[in-house]
This record gives C-alpha cells, structure tokens and sequence, in this order.
C-alpha cells in the first residue's frame, strides 16, 4: 500500500517541527507582560487652539463598515454635507461587503491620497489599527464613529449613545405612554448579550426611582435576535400577562417581531411597545398605531458630527485630549470626554410626526 | 519560444500589466510612489502564496475552492492556542499542519473515493469555515506579538518581507512545474489522465500531494494574514478563493488542466492587484471595481478559447496535442 507512507512522512514532519520549537517561544502571557506597561498617551504633539478657525477645503473621506447601507448613506451624506459647511471637500469610500479586513487597502489608500482626516466605522477594531497608525503617522487625523477602533488606532471616538442614556431614555419612552403604570416586559435578544444586558441593567436601576412605583417589571423573555422566536416569545407573553401594559424591546430584530405579533392581535394599541429600532423596519407599525414611539440614535447626526470633529483636529482646534470644547454646527458645542469620546447625545424618538423624515 | 511570445496569452497579461502600470503612474496621483508599491505588494500576498499551488491544482484539471476556508481554519487554529497559552513558534508549525490535513483530506476524497474536486472541495469549503467558528467563535484574537505583526509588514525597501517569501516560494513552485520530471507529470495527467495512467504517472499520488501542498500554502497565507493585519478570526479570508482562481485562470492556465504556466499566473495577481489599487485611488466606486474584475474574468476564460479556435485554424499542423 503506496498510501501508508505520505501520512508517515507527514507524522514525522510534525514531530520534527514540534520538537524544534516546543522549547521556549513567545506566548500569551508573554505579551501580556509586555503591554502591562502604561502605554504612551497618543502623541499630541502640538497644543490645541480652541480658537484656531476651520482650514479651508479639508479633505475629509467617510470609510463605512460597507457602503450601499442606508444607516451609513444617512451617516456619511449628513458628513459629506457637514464639509460643505465648513468648505471643506468630504467624500466616502468602502469596501462593498463588511468584512475585517477589506477597509485596510482603502485606508492605505486614503494615505496615498493625502487626506486631512480619516473617518471610519470599523469592521474589527485591531485589523484596521496597524494602517491607521500608519495614517496617523503620515499627519492624517483619524476619527473613528458607530464602532470604535483599538483606540491606539484614533483621535476621537464619536459614540453615538452611551449604555446608560438608551437604557434609562427605553424606560422613560414607556411610561410615558402607559401613564406610569402597570405591568411590563422586556424582549431582549440572548441572555448573555454584553449590550443587552448592559442596557437592561440600567431599565432596572430606573425603574427603581419613585416615580416608576406603581410600573413592575415582570419579566425578561429573550428572543435569541430570532424573528421566529421573538415572536412567539411576545405571544407567550401575552398568553401568562394578559394585562400587560407595555414591552420594551431594546433589539431591532425584537422589536419588529413584537410589532408584527401585536398588529394583528386585539391587543394591538392598548399594549404598548417602544425599544430601539430603524425607521424602515417600523414605519407601517407606526402608523397603523401599533407602535407610539421607538428610539435610536439618529445616524445623519453623527456622521454630521463625526465630520465636524474631524475638521476640529485637522485645524488644532483640539487634540483628542480630555476636556477639550469644540463647534459642530447646527448640533451645537461638544466636549471632549475620557478616552477621546465624544458622546452624541441623547437618543432619537421616533414617532408618527417624525417617521418620514428618515430613510435607513 | 520567443517568437511565440506575443501569441501567447501570458505575452498578453505581461503587455496589459506594462501598460496599466504606465497608465495609472500617469494618470492616478499617488500610484507611483514606494509606499504605495508597498501597499500594493502586500495586499497580494496572501492571494499570490495560494495561487502558486492552486496554478499546479489546476493544470493537473482538479480544483481548490477551499482554500479560504483553510485559511481560516487555520487562523481560527492559531487564536485558540494562543488563547490556551502555546508559544507562538509552536502554533505556526501547527497551523501549518492543519492546513496540510485540510488538504490531504481533499486529496483522499479526490483520488481514494475518486469524488470530483469540485463537488468535494465545495463541500470542504463549508465544512473548514463552519469547523473555524466552532473554534473560535466570533471572537477576534488580537494581542499576538509585536515581533511578528511588525514582520508582516517590514519592508526592504519598497518591498515587504512577505514578497520576498512569496518570490522564494514561487521559485520552488515554478521549478518543480516547469523543470522537473513531476512537473511533467502534472501536465501530463492534467491533458489526458488516463493516457498519462497507462505511461506510468502516479496520478493519484500526485494529486494527492497537490492537494496537500494546497493546503500547507492556504495555512502559510494565513499566517502572513493574521500577523499583517494583527488580528486572527474564523472570518478571516472569506471570499479569498474567488481572487485565486481568477488570477489563475486570467494567468492562462485552463480551467480543463495541462496547460498553464506560473509567470502568467503572478502577472496576473499582480494585473489584478494593479488594477484594484489603481481604481481605488482614483475614487472608483467598489460595484465598478467589482464589475472590472469580473470582466477581466470572463475574458480570460474566453479569451484563450478562442485564441487556441483561432491557432487551429490558422496553422492546424502545429497544434501538437489537443487542449480543452
């Protein structure tokens, strides 16, 4: 049998290659060592000029996760149009499918073309570190914005919520529209979501004020982001609290779920849903007064932002330092928080007056 | 030979590339500039390192489509071990033997069950992928050491490390099918299997070992990638097979097997590195940059076809064995 000796030949490779390096080597706990160190504060070379004004026609690029995505067509167009403000020159570019490592060519490319600034929504936030810091090494600034990088990778982070604003801004959406009272449920997507359960920790901690005393959380069924199992988990609810009074499910796929379930049920309007979600996904829900109001952050604000901030460290206005104040038009003055993040606000409620001034 | 230069397709692939090359020095800002040349060069690595064994796949008539997924499979490899706490000279060994037992599996359902490569390697595809997340999950392990991510990128000159690697391998690879007696072989079987049977080829070993080598390369690529871009996931590569086979049938090697050669395969990663970089530079919308790909694609599978067509016709004494 000839087909016996390649698997021998082959063993004997892999013990050779084995034995050779089993002794000694770098490892985890190695680097670990390595990195415990305090690593440098980003290099902020020049101090920043709060006066300092905008530099004529900055050259901005928006790097998305992907392009043809409507959340980021309504991110980049709103910071496209942010540089026009400001008379600089905005365009975005991206690769076509979402994968970790298709936006290092383009920041590479970015590089190439000498941009001022760099603003990026990261697939992975290591992959793209090593071209980043490379970008940042050629003088561009680099603005990270929705998924933030290794922050060795940026200037500025805009977050565009923070955990506790969605968590607490969820709760005080239902009381609203239930009146403060009654029984209410959370759909939630898996029971070890990092977000999710972030998020509902802050539910809890709001519902604890006084002014929510006569509102009980009775229960947090999870949906697995399932569409299937969202919605019969909304009709499992119903079925053990048929006096439930509202549901907040803080997962677009929960909430749509829920919504579908509820329009064609008797309890539709009278059981209230609210939780975040896109405008797209919901619009009919809301107007067939399935659902009052739902809430998410509004992307045509931060990409706006993000440019703004962009413009703001390409012209030393700021360095990414703590405390620093700069002006992003129309959305007013932001401060620079711990980290170099810059945090958007408060969410966006999403309601029938609203709805169709929105397209992602 | 030369004579026959520009009739051959590789002549043609060498005369594109020159003349991309010259067009986007002139016209692209930016493209003709080292660090650019750099950029360019390792971006390709990874596509030219498994295209040298998928030349030699393909001109024996078989198929790899799981390399991709071999290399993520191989990734997802390494991140677990250094998650479980092996030094990292002991898991590149590793993730090269993974690669090479992908591989030999292709290689036995290939030539043991006698499965069509195509049929298995697409199953394969799947199956290391799905295999890469069972390991790793959706986690991305990125604290590797900086003496190798730094490796993956270094250059000398305008030139990475990583292509001289590639230039070295694709040396070995181009002298064992251009020089040697198994480099024969591997024409010979790819032609007409059965008639290369009967004088004495061991086909099946061959292609055996090709699939194997396949597989080592996938997971070499995939260590040239989880260091240049510090991050080692299951998703890594995803879509990579595509490029690799188009570069090889853009290289001229026939898609029916013996008949191909290795410099026009690496013109032809190098044609279509070129074109990307170039397109991206000058703010080309990725869908278009997509659709150039796939022209050039369809081209290159068409276009040898009618050319031979035309050969026959135009001198049918000189056409020695039959191709296609």
């Amino acid at each position: 049998m000839t087909t016996r000796t390649p698997w021998r030949r082959m063993a004997l490779v892999a013990g050779l290659a084995l034995m050779a390096t089993a002794c000694g080597g770098t490892t985890k706990s190695d680097v670990a060592q390595q990195t415990s160190a305090p690593a440098a504060a980003p290099a902020s070379s020049a101090a920043a000029d709060p006066n300092a004004p905008i530099k004529q026609g900055l050259r901005i690029a928006f790097l998305p996760k992907q392009v043809n995505n409507p959340y980021f067509t309504t991110a980049n167009t709103q910071g496209i149009a942010a540089t026009e403000e400001f008379g600089g020159e905005g365009k975005e570019v991206g690769p076509s499918e979402a994968s970790a490592s298709s936006q290092v060519s383009y920041i590479n490319t970015l590089i190439q073309q000498k941009q001022d600034a760099i603003v990026i929504s990261a697939n992975d936030p290591n992959a793209v570190v090593p071209a980043l810091k490379q970008a940042r090494a050629a003088g561009i600034k680099v603005v990270s914005y929705d998924s933030d990088t290794a922050p060795e990778g940026r200037d500025i982070f805009v977050n565009q919520a923070s955990a506790e604003d969605l968590g607490r801004t969820q709760v005080q959406l239902l009381a609203e529209q239930i009146g403060r009272k009654g029984k209410i449920a959370i759909l939630s997507a898996t029971p070890n979501a990092t977000n999710q359960n972030t998020w509902i920790d802050f539910m809890k901690d709001e519902l604890g004020k006084p002014e929510y005393k006569d509102m009980e959380l009775v229960k947090i069924a999870y949906g697995n982001d399932d569409d299937q199992k969202s919605f019969t988990e909304t009709q499992g609810l119903l079925r053990s609290y048929p006096d439930l009074a509202g549901i907040i499910s803080p997962t677009t796929v929960g909430i749509a779920a829920a919504a579908r379930y509820l329009s064609d049920s008797p309890h539709k309007g009278k059981v209230k849903l609210t939780g975040l979600g896109t405008p797209n996904q919901l619009r009919q829900f809301v107007k067939d007064g399935t659902i009052e109001g739902f809430e998410l952050w509004n992307p045509g604000d931060l990409g706006y932002l993000a440019g703004y901030a962009a413009a703001a460290l390409a012209s030393g206005q700021i360095t990414g330092a703590e405390g620093e104040k700069f002006k992003a038009g129309k959305l007013g003055e932001y401060t620079v928080g711990a980290d170099g993040e810059v945090l958007l606000g408060k969410p966006t409620v999403f309601n029938k007056d609203n709805i169709d001034d929105f397209d992602f | 030979m030369p004579r026959d230069l520009v009739r051959r397709w590789e002549g043609l692939i060498f005369v594109l590339l020159v003349a991309v090359v010259l067009w986007a020095s002139v016209s692209v800002d930016g493209f003709a500039n080292p660090s650019n040349v750099s950029f360019l060069l390792l971006d390709t690595t990874e596509i030219a390192l498994m295209a040298l064994t998928m030349t030699l796949v393909v001109v024996a008539a078989e198929i790899d489509l799981s390399v991709a997924s071999t290399l993520g499979l191989s990734c997802a490899v390494l991140g677990w071990l250094w998650n479980a706490g092996l030094p990292i000279e002991a898991i590149m060994p590793i993730c090269l033997l993974a690669g090479a037992l992908c591989g030999a599996l292709n290689g036995l359902l290939v030539t043991r069950l006698g499965l069509p490569s195509l049929a298995v390697t697409i199953g394969t595809f799947a199956l290391y992928r799905g295999l890469a997340y069972v390991i790793l999950g959706d986690q991305a392990v990125a604290d590797l050491p900086s003496a190798y991510t730094g490796l993956a990128t270094q250059t000398l000159g305008p030139i990475p490390l990583v292509t001289i690697l590639v230039a070295v391998l694709a040396v070995v690879a181009g002298t064992v099918l251009h020089a040697t007696g198994v480099g024969r072989s591997i024409f010979a079987l790819g032609a007409n299997e059965e008639a290369a049977y009967f004088s004495g080829v061991r086909v099946k070993r061959i292609k055996f070992w090709l699939f194997v080598a396949s597989g080592a390369c996938a997971a070499l690529a995939s260590l040239v990638y989880t260091f240049r871009y510090a991050s080692a996931r299951a998703d890594n590569g995803v879509g990579l097979e595509l490029a690799v086979v188009a570069a090889v049938l853009l290289g001229g090697v026939s898609i029916f097997g013996g008949r191909g050669t290795l410099p026009g395969v690496l013109m032809a990663v190098l044609l279509l590195g070129v074109v990307r970089n170039a397109l991206i530079l000058a703010d080309v919308a990725n869908e278009v940059l997509n659709f150039v790909t796939g022209l050039l694609l369809v081209a290159s599978v068409l276009a040898p076809n009618l050319g031979a067509a035309w050969r026959r016709r135009s001198s049918p004494q000189k056409e020695g064995k039959s191709v296609s």
